[in-house]
């Protein structure tokens, strides 16, 4: 069993009271950070490199995979609570799980977001032992036309989560691309849509879109209705657990969402988030009642938060094995591993066999201690929703202006998410649903990247995305997509037509 | 014609404008071919498919009956302008004046937003608000702040 004695190694590692430590110091600093919007695992582990050059290389990289894991678990506090997404992968959380915490059952949502988080983390840390060499051939076999279909499949499926009319959330993705547009073009090195603003030749940060759109929109949205029919949070919050039903419509979604971010993780570009938007397509597919998605559906909170933890967990073997990382904060990892002097790749698991399986059981430990760091925090967060929103609404315009002001220490990006607040109160006035939005900035240049890059291997030929058998099925499920959700509308409207014609 | 959903007048509009400022920014870039496609060829694309869109979604505004007219309803002036002016007050006072003079600004401004203010209320929330940021952002996070106007040497 290779596995076992693997396993038992890596705890042997793990379980000294130096690396628990750490373990534990990552994941409280990981939710911290998490919490408070703007403020990122990337620039957290970036100011906290300098500092690993003291420690041993094992409890480095465990503190800074417990601030990776932990700043998940947090992003989706502030989601649930005040609808403002903390990190990329916990923007459907905000979908549902704000709805639910509007109708008083905010506990329910942010216990059923802690237990799922961290079962997916136990499967996905053991898938992460288990298939570390066997997935990675899996994520060979993705080239760029495959990387471009499957994105088309996530903005989809982003199609589909939105609630409104098809065709204006189509558009709001699109509008997302564009606004991703407006960077410096990685192949050519020409900056766009830049207007001479040096801060916009670097892109615009997702965080200053999601705070402009969904918190500055909706304070002011808010503020706009007389404070009768305000009622943003119900005053009677009805019990800390999910009750025996929401247990049952729950589990099941945690499983197939743990399924879904073990093997999206995998892949490089985005694992954790395309795998959070993924698991709540399935979810509002599959169900039986997808009207109550948008609503407070818990299966909407459940699915994603699996997934996004297990994808986060996975996302550590293509840089764990082949040394690619597959996302930014890996890519900090391989640096934090380079500075302790360890060649990241395929050898790390022969060459440093405490290492690798150390950090691997470190994981568990530290999503354990994250359960129980985050439950008894439960009851505070809920104590937060009382609070009148006359005190609720300058905290979180405090929380939000410091967070965009430490982005770069610049105050051009408070003033550029004023203007989003602007775009996004106008969003709501015109019922146009931002998350699709979202989801389109920040695809919008992984996928120009990809696209170009599948072009030019293909010399220009866009069959290329059809004769791959693997891109080509990415695309049908896509297609297939569409015509379910456009067959409805069809019915629904040659209904109309036959009345008319009586 | 009859504008029949206000909502999606305005929206088709704004999608349809947005496109066609996209598609024709992107003119400045190089567009390449479709063997070397250039900075220009995606954002010129997505330019003219969000305008095609969005003159759909102005069509269907004029010719599909709705509920009422889907209006717009009144615009908030007084929120949107006091807190994003709040907010890009915020913005403008941080590094000139620290943190712990541009906070309760930002929070009495913010506060006047609200038809239930009181000063009294404003003023608790400056000190808490302010005493909990300096401890969690400065003290806790280590982040370099200005916390201090900066004509005290800060």
């Amino acid at each position: 069993m290779d596995l076992l004695s693997n396993l038992a190694l890596g705890f042997q590692t793990a379980a000294t009271l130096q690396n628990v430590g750490y373990a534990f110091l990552g994941a409280l600093l990981g939710t911290l950070i998490g919490v408070l919007p703007g403020l990122g695992p990337v620039a957290t582990i970036a100011m906290l490199l300098p500092s690993i050059y003291s420690l041993d290389a094992t409890p480095a990289l465990i503190m800074l995979a417990g601030i990776y894991y932990g700043a998940q678990y947090g992003g989706s506090t502030t989601a649930i609570l005040i609808n403002v997404p903390g990190e990329s992968s916990s923007v459907v959380t905000a979908i549902d799980g704000y709805q639910m915490a509007r109708r008083g059952r905010a506990g329910a949502a942010l216990s059923t977001a802690a237990l799922g988080s961290f079962f997916a983390g136990s499967v996905g840390t053991l898938v992460l032992a288990a298939f570390a060499p066997p997935l990675t051939e899996m994520a060979f076999k993705f080239g760029s036309a495959e990387y471009f279909s499957l994105m088309v499949l996530g903005l989809i499926g982003s199609v589909v989560l939105a609630s409104g009319s098809l065709l204006k959330a189509i558009s709001m993705i699109i509008l997302g691309l564009l606004l991703g547009q407006i960077n410096t073009d990685v192949i050519s090195g020409v900056p766009r849509y830049s207007f001479d603003i040096p801060e916009l030749t670097d892109g615009i940060d997702f965080v200053i879109i999601a705070m402009g759109v969904f918190g500055f929109g909706e304070i002011i949205a808010n503020l706009g209705q007389p404070s009768e029919s305000r009622e943003v949070f119900t005053k009677d919050v009805k019990g800390l657990w999910p009750t025996r039903d929401d247990f049952r419509l729950a589990a099941p979604a945690v499983l197939r969402g743990t399924a879904l971010g073990s093997i999206l993780g995998v892949l490089p570009g985005g694992g954790a988030l395309l795998s959070a938007f993924a698991a709540y397509t399935l979810e509002k597919k599959i169900s039986k009642t997808p009207e109550q998605f948008g609503k407070g559906a818990i299966q909407g909170v459940a699915g994603p938060e699996s997934a996004n933890n297990a994808g986060a967990q996975t996302s550590f073997i293509p840089m764990l094995t082949l040394g690619i990382p597959p996302n930014p904060v890996m890519a900090l990892m391989v640096g934090a591993m380079t500075i302790k002097g360890i060649q990241p790749g395929p050898q790390v698991m022969a060459s440093n066999p405490d290492l690798f399986w150390g950090l691997i059981a470190s994981m568990w430990i530290g999503n354990l201690m994250l359960v129980i760091l985050n439950l008894p925090l439960i009851g505070i967060w809920i104590k937060l929703l009382t609070v009148p929103y006359r005190f609720l609404f300058p905290a979180i315009l405090v929380f939000c202006s410091i967070g965009l002001y430490t982005l770069n220490n610049n105050n051009f990006h408070i003033y550029l998410a004023a203007l989003f607040g602007v775009v996004g109160y106008a969003f709501y006035k015109l019922s146009c649903e931002p998350a699709p939005l979202l989801l389109g900035f920040i695809l919008g240049p992984m996928m120009e990247e990809h696209l170009r890059r599948a072009l030019l291997l293909s010399r220009g030929d866009w069959s290329t995305f059809v004769s791959r058998p693997l891109s080509a099925s990415l695309l049908g499920a896509a297609g297939l997509m569409i015509i379910i959700v456009l067959l409805p509308n069809i019915r629904r409207k040659r209904e109309v037509a036959f009345q008319d014609a009586d | 014609m009859k504008i029949k959903s206000q909502r999606d007048f305005v929206s088709g509009l704004m999608f349809l404008a947005v496109g066609i400022a996209f598609a024709i920014g992107a003119g400045n870039y190089s567009f390449g071919n479709s063997a070397h496609p250039g900075p220009g060829y995606f954002p010129l694309v997505l330019g003219l498919i969000l305008a095609v869109l969005g003159a759909v979604v102005l069509f269907t505004s004029l010719s599909i009956e709705r509920d009422g007219g889907d209006p717009i309803g009144a615009i908030a002036v007084k929120p949107l302008v006091i807190i994003l002016g709040a907010v890009v007050l915020f913005g403008f006072c941080l590094p000139r004046l620290g943190l712990l003079i541009s906070l309760p600004i930002l929070i009495v401004v913010a506060s006047l937003a609200s038809d239930e203010f009181h000063w009294r209320d404003a003023l608790i929330s400056s000190v808490v608000l302010t005493a909990g940021a300096w401890a969690i952002f400065t003290k806790g996070l280590n982040l370099t702040l200005p916390v201090y106007p900066t004509i005290f040497g800060g």
